[in-house]
């Protein structure tokens, strides 16, 4: 097993050969493959054009409802023939994009109305606060279905919606790490050693908030997915014949009883990934800290 | 005469504290109506019990809390605003150390970064100049050059107060406040930090203002002492002359309350009363509840700061001028 894991690592980083003996020293087995599985799902979603076996929409009619292990259907096929492989390559393209680009919109902007309230205090800080509680109030996935129900479905609009879903977190957390650095400790001696707000919070704040902005992120990650998951399984997210996990899982339902590989694959992978986000954020976690060593 | 490096005058700084959730808003005077004057290379200690506004005084002489009332000069010209860019740049002339270096440091840069934060922000020398001025500051103030990639978390308190200390002497300030830079270490280190300290001071005439609740810190290290008691300057001569021969009774209290080595503790004067509390001042001499030679002038009107001899002063209406006995 792990000389599997090694095998596959040492082929991912060929170029700095002592990268293997550090990561066999310094990586626990669960986070390899946490990791490894990370890495795999990257170049699944960046080749998707070329992995792909068949085209997403191509129906193989004599091969309809296709047990996995058919030879030319790996994972089987739908009910309209279509290979579950292939769709399931382009699934984890759409889902990784929306859920890495949603997510760190919504890190960014969160820590940034954080830092501005932490900053600026008084009004702005209200403001902050209001709307904090506002999206926190708010039942997300009620407000997506009307927006999405507006404004039709777009990739863009929903990566840009899913953005906005976990705000409120890093709003809070950075905004209550910042205000307490800068009442007493570090910020405060920065600030007093002359260094500009931009420095204090960038070079000061930020790096010492980020590890708990990770943790939040890796949380967020997932709901992320899930959240993209459910939305389409409603029928308002990724919008067919384009295909998403979630998009899967809620087309595969009809057929879990006859076929159910046209909703386990997806699901399986849904669980895989975000399984890895909290095994390696968590680990990320540790190892950007100099004090846990 | 020397002008004064730093002129504080009239300066007066009160907290709102309130009571309760809907409480009436009582106003705290932490500093009040308080002047003094920091000459060139010379160390003011500024002594008081906890609560007397002595971290106050300092954090105002730097410009850090706003004054109410009241100026701070230093170098002639008026304080900027705090925040602001001359504020900032101002910063290359005054530094600030702090009672707790681990809280001070940031635990994420090494120690060698954060004492060459200073040049950095000030974009003062140029690269090679900075790490020659990291590595003179690390040996002037006692580290090894190994120590140079630790983390603040590594290094022990008497390690991390010098590479505070190294930091504040980075931009090679005229003035340096210590805000009880010694208080959070133990005895030993105390001395070594000191001793640290005065001889830094000596070798770069910064001038220096030691906040202190410790007597005997104090008398070490500074040239001058003002004794504060509830924000007010209650007493203030050289270190040598205050110590022998205190003039107001409460500085007379805390001066018979140091320990001399070898001989047991002869006149205590014991302080009676509770600790004072800011937010309700006595009428008349704030001291006048704990003093034991509080007579009715003293319960009805307050003191003012008055020159007392040679170069010192006080407030009290018991001590009168120059040559009288100390009534007592």
């Amino acid at each position: 097993m792990t000389t599997a894991d090694l095998d596959h690592t040492h082929t991912i980083a060929s170029r700095r050969p002592c990268f293997v003996a550090t990561l066999r020293r310094h990586v626990p087995l669960s986070i390899g493959l946490g990791i490894l599985w990370l890495v795999v799902m990257v170049l699944v979603a960046i080749f998707a054009d070329v992995l792909r076996p068949y085209s997403i929409t191509a129906m193989d009619l004599t091969n309809r409802l296709s047990a996995p292990g058919n030879p030319k259907h790996w994972l089987g096929t739908d009910e309209l023939g279509r290979d579950v492989l292939a769709r399931l390559i382009q699934s984890v393209r759409i889902s990784l994009v929306i859920a890495f680009s949603a997510t760190i919109i919504s890190a960014v902007f969160g820590t940034a109305l954080g830092f501005a309230a932490a900053k600026f205090r008084g009004i702005v800080e209200h403001v902050v606060l209001v709307l904090a509680d506002f999206q926190a109030a708010l039942p997300f996935l009620v407000m997506s279905l009307a927006v999405l129900a507006f404004f039709g479905s777009s990739m863009v609009l929903i990566v840009c919606l899913m953005g906005f879903y976990g705000w409120e977190r890093y709003a809070r957390v950075a905004r209550g790490l910042a205000i307490s650095a800068s009442a007493q400790g570090y910020a405060s001696a920065v600030v007093q050693l002359g260094a500009s707000p931009l420095r204090v919070y960038f070079r000061h704040i930020l790096p010492n908030v980020a590890s708990t902005l990770i943790v939040s992120m890796t949380l967020t990650f997932p709901e992320i997915i899930l959240m993209e998951s459910g939305l389409s399984f409603l029928g308002l997210g990724v919008q067919p014949p384009e295909t998403s996990l979630g998009n899967m899982v809620g087309f595969g339902r009809e057929y879990l009883t006859r076929a159910p590989w046209i909703m386990l694959a997806p699901a399986l992978v849904i669980m895989l990934t975000t399984l890895s986000i909290s095994l390696v954020g968590d680990w990320l976690r540790d190892k950007l800290d100099p004090t846990v060593r | 005469m020397v002008a004064a490096l730093i002129k504080a005058e009239g300066l007066t700084r009160i907290y709102e504290m309130r009571r309760g959730l809907f409480g009436k808003v009582t106003p705290v005077r932490a500093v009040d109506d308080l002047s003094l004057k920091v000459l060139p290379g010379e160390t003011l200690g500024v002594v008081g019990e906890s609560g007397s506004g002595k971290s106050t005084l300092g954090r105002m002489l730097l410009g850090i809390d706003p004054a109410e009332s009241g100026t701070v000069t230093f170098e002639d010209k008026p304080m900027p605003a705090f925040g602001t860019a001359e504020w900032r740049a101002l910063r290359v002339r005054m530094q600030l150390v702090y009672q707790d270096p681990l809280a001070a440091l940031d635990r994420r840069l090494t120690i060698a970064t954060q004492i060459r934060e200073p040049l950095d922000i000030h974009n003062l020398l140029t690269k090679d100049e900075r790490d020659a001025r990291v590595q003179a500051l690390m040996a002037a103030v006692g580290l090894r050059p190994d120590q140079a990639d630790r983390y603040p978390h590594e290094l022990s308190g008497g390690q991390r107060q010098r590479a505070v200390i190294a930091r504040a002497l980075a931009s090679r300030p005229r003035l340096i406040v210590c805000d009880e830079p010694v208080s959070a270490l133990d005895v030993s280190i105390q001395a070594q930090v000191v001793n640290m300290l005065r001889d830094l001071q000596d070798e770069f005439q910064i001038a220096m203002v030691f906040i202190s609740h410790d007597l005997k810190v104090v008398r070490n290290i500074a040239d001058r002492v003002v004794v504060m008691y509830l924000g007010r300057i209650v007493e203030e001569a050289s270190s040598d002359v205050i110590f022998a021969s205190p003039r107001h009774p409460y500085t007379q209290a805390l001066v018979s309350s140091v320990p001399v080595p070898g001989q047991p503790l002869k006149g205590r004067m014991i302080l009676q009363g509770e600790p004072p509390n800011p937010a309700s001042r006595p009428s008349g001499c704030a001291f006048h509840p704990r003093c034991p030679l509080a007579t009715d002038i003293c319960r009805t009107t307050v003191p003012m700061l008055r020159t007392v001899g040679l170069q010192r002063a006080a407030a009290c209406h018991l001590v009168e001028g120059a040559n009288a006995p100390i009534a007592a």
